[in-house]
């Protein structure tokens, strides 16, 4: 399996960097971006990103309204939300909005790299089918 | 004693003193005017009236007293131009006329004499020996010859009793000759004693020079200066009564009639004591007095009393409140530092964030060959392990300011209230037996069910059992949980028996941070907690300590009605977590 590519999207540039740097140890692909905007960005420039990490809370725009452009532009990745809450509103809005899941900050690295694994397992296997789907519509095709 | 201790505020004492002021002010000024008024123009009728009837009175006296003198005068003038003095000094013949004048006028005359104008009586008729009896010398003959007609003041004379003489003077053998007569003292005295009123009130006659002419009623020596004023006035308003009213030395005050009478010889004084004379008028001044000073006692007291109440109600209106501005603001600094906790929460949960990512960021790069030789390696990990402990830490306690601050939670169920407090009793059976404490529970069974979330309820219930333990670790005891239903509340007391809550903690209880726990052991978030869990709820949390007995705290928990409870669904049921 291919390293999984992780956009990694919080306003605090020293959580972002140690992160990422954490991350990429474990095998994974690290895009930071600082803020909501920069991460759509990023989306568009980079096809192959598979899992946002996303906090939720940012100056500008915020990680459910990111979460909403993302879920609008690019339906199949997959988004893991960080919340500062202990509650969980935020955390279950993002999964109505369809986020994969949310975690509370500060996080168990461990725990979130599996957290990641598992939304690629579930993207790829999207993919997959969607990529069969399209073989089956090309090879059944009528002449 | 509570209700003096109460009233020793300064603000509430002057109040009492201000409205007791206004009051009395207010009531007994127009009454002691009225009062007053009345009393003056009273005092001044009725002097008048005394003035009047003094006046009066001593006017009738004086017409008759020289009516009297008047009617004898001419009785012995009748006899005189009557009768030839030939005849009147024979001394038989004047006997004769004596018996008359005695039986016409009850005795009023002692006796009759017929003097010559040398002063020897030619003739006598009467009960003394005074025949021959040389009056000369005597002040009344010397101005008895040298007018008509005389009446003379009161004298002892030769026979040694008071009386007075009434003399004509005629022309006789070419000389003159008097008729005298000696009027009766008593009888003469008689019509001045008559003149009495009251227990003081008695009347005599001066003469010129201050000398009593009749006996007064009661034995007195008149002094000139006294009576000199009278006899001044003569001079200056002729036959009127003079009424003045002064002090004498005995101390009293009298009053004083006085007029002239025989053509200003004779002085008629009436004299009585002015408490006497205005015993009425006093008698009515007195009661007038007593009847103000009861209704001004009445209206003090009842001043006193009703503002004294008054300003107990408003003690209490005040009280009640302050009590009520006091929750007011206790509730709304809670929901501020609420906000506070959550914000701080918040902005502290990222930098912990980093600070934690950095630890295992470190611990990442120890799992390098480079290091696995380092000689601290160990103290690396220790360090890191410490870093991660605290950071895990800060997280809880930030968590727990954000649970304190959050509105809802989705997880709302039917909870079993005595289902739930037994759970909590058991789970914290170990912690009580390990500090010597018994839980004794007493809950009314049926209860209907609460509808909130289960996990929020366990914490309030965990909270409040724990700190009740906490309190009383060292010395062991007893804690009583009840439970019964009241209206539409179910209510749950915890009581302890422990050291009670100091009365400057009572008040901050259920502040955030607040904690009398030692460092490290208490965040202080506890009890802020369970107040905001239960206020949530739509319920209420109060404490009652007192030191050395015990505290109590009363949870409050309304009971939803019916109908929304079935038809509601619990909005989100999330399994995520």
């Amino acid at each position: 399996m291919d390293n999984i590519t992780v956009l990694l999207v919080d306003d605090e540039a020293p959580f972002v960097e140690t992160m990422a740097k954490r991350l990429k140890k474990r095998d994974l692909d690290i895009i930071p971006a600082l803020s909501g905007e920069a991460a759509l960005e990023l989306l568009q420039k980079h096809a192959n990103i598979e899992v946002v990490i996303l906090d939720v809370k940012m100056p500008g725009m915020d990680g459910i309204e990111t979460l909403r452009e993302i879920k609008k532009s690019y339906p199949l990745a997959e988004v893991i939300m960080l919340t500062g809450h202990a509650t969980v509103e935020t955390g279950i809005e993002g999964m109505k909005l369809g986020a994969f899941d949310y975690l509370m900050k500060p996080c168990d690295t461990e725990q979130l790299v599996s957290k990641v694994n598992q939304a690629a397992v579930k993207l790829r296997r999207h993919q997959n089918k969607i990529l069969e789907a399209r073989i089956k519509e090309i090879t059944s095709r009528r002449p | 004693m509570r209700r003096n201790d109460r009233s020793t505020n300064p603000y509430y004492r002057s109040l009492i003193r201000n409205m007791v002021l206004i009051i009395i002010l207010v009531s007994i000024t127009p009454m002691l005017l009225v009062g007053g008024v009345f009393l003056d123009q009273f005092y001044h009728s009725y002097r008048n009236k005394i003035y009047d009837h003094l006046k009066e009175l001593t006017q009738k006296h004086i017409q008759n007293i020289d009516g009297f003198l008047q009617e004898k005068l001419s009785d012995l003038r009748l006899m005189a131009d009557t009768n030839s003095f030939d005849k009147l000094s024979d001394e038989t013949f004047l006997a004769e006329i004596l018996a008359l004048l005695g039986h016409e006028y009850h005795a009023v005359f002692t006796d009759l004499g017929v003097i010559n104008a040398q002063g020897r009586q030619i003739a006598y008729a009467g009960p003394f020996k005074l025949a021959n009896v040389m009056y000369s010398e005597s002040e009344w003959f010397k101005k008895a010859i040298t007018s008509q007609y005389f009446i003379s003041d009161v004298f002892l004379g030769l026979r040694g009793l008071p009386h007075f003489i009434i003399a004509v003077r005629q022309k006789w053998r070419g000389d003159y000759v008097i008729l005298r007569a000696t009027v009766d003292f008593a009888a003469f005295n008689n019509l001045v004693e008559k003149l009495r009123i009251g227990k003081t009130g008695f009347a005599f006659i001066l003469n010129k020079n201050g000398e009593l002419q009749t006996k007064p009623y009661f034995d007195f020596v008149p002094r000139k200066g006294c009576y000199g004023y009278f006899l001044d006035f003569e001079k200056k308003f002729p036959g009127q009564v003079q009424i003045v009213e002064r002090s004498v030395e005995t101390g009293n005050h009298k009053i004083y009639a006085a007029s002239f009478l025989k053509n200003g010889d004779w002085l008629l004084v009436y004299q009585q004591d002015i408490d006497d004379a205005f015993s009425e008028l006093n008698r009515t001044k007195n009661i007038a007095i007593l009847i103000m000073i009861t209704g001004s006692l009445v209206i003090i007291a009842v001043a006193f009393i009703s503002s004294k109440k008054m300003v107990q109600r408003i003690e209490k209106a005040d009280k009640e409140k302050e009590l009520m501005n006091q929750q007011v603001i206790e509730t709304g600094k809670l929901a501020s530092i609420g906000e506070l906790a959550a914000g701080i929460a918040h902005e502290i949960n990222n930098p912990v964030a980093i600070m934690v990512e950095e630890a295992g960021w470190i611990r990442d790069l120890l799992e390098e060959e480079d290091f696995k030789e380092g000689e601290n390696l160990d103290e690396f990990q220790r360090a890191l392990n410490q870093i991660k402990t605290q950071g895990i830490r800060c997280k809880e306690i930030t968590h727990k300011l954000l649970s304190f601050a959050r509105k809802t939670d989705p997880k709302v169920h039917d909870v079993q209230i005595n289902d739930l407090i037994e759970q909590m009793v058991e789970l914290s059976a170990q912690k009580a037996k390990y500090s010597n404490v018994v839980v004794n529970t007493n809950l009314k069974k049926d209860l209907p069910p609460i509808q909130m979330p289960e996990s929020e309820l366990q914490q309030v219930f965990l909270n409040l059992l724990n700190n009740a333990i906490d309190a009383m670790e060292k010395t062991g005891g007893t804690i009583q949980i009840t439970s019964h239903k009241e209206n539409n509340n179910v209510l749950i007391s915890v009581a302890d028996n422990g050291p009670g809550i100091p009365r400057a903690n009572l008040a901050r209880i259920f502040d955030p941070f607040f904690s009398t726990k030692p460092v490290g052991k208490g965040t202080g978030l506890g009890l802020s907690i369970c107040y905001g869990i239960i206020k949530k709820m739509g319920g209420s949390i109060s404490v009652k300590s007192v030191i050395d007995v015990g505290t109590i705290f009363h949870v409050r928990i309304p009971i939803p009605d019916g109908q929304k409870r079935n038809n509601e669904v619990p909005p989100i049921n999330s399994g995520s977590h």
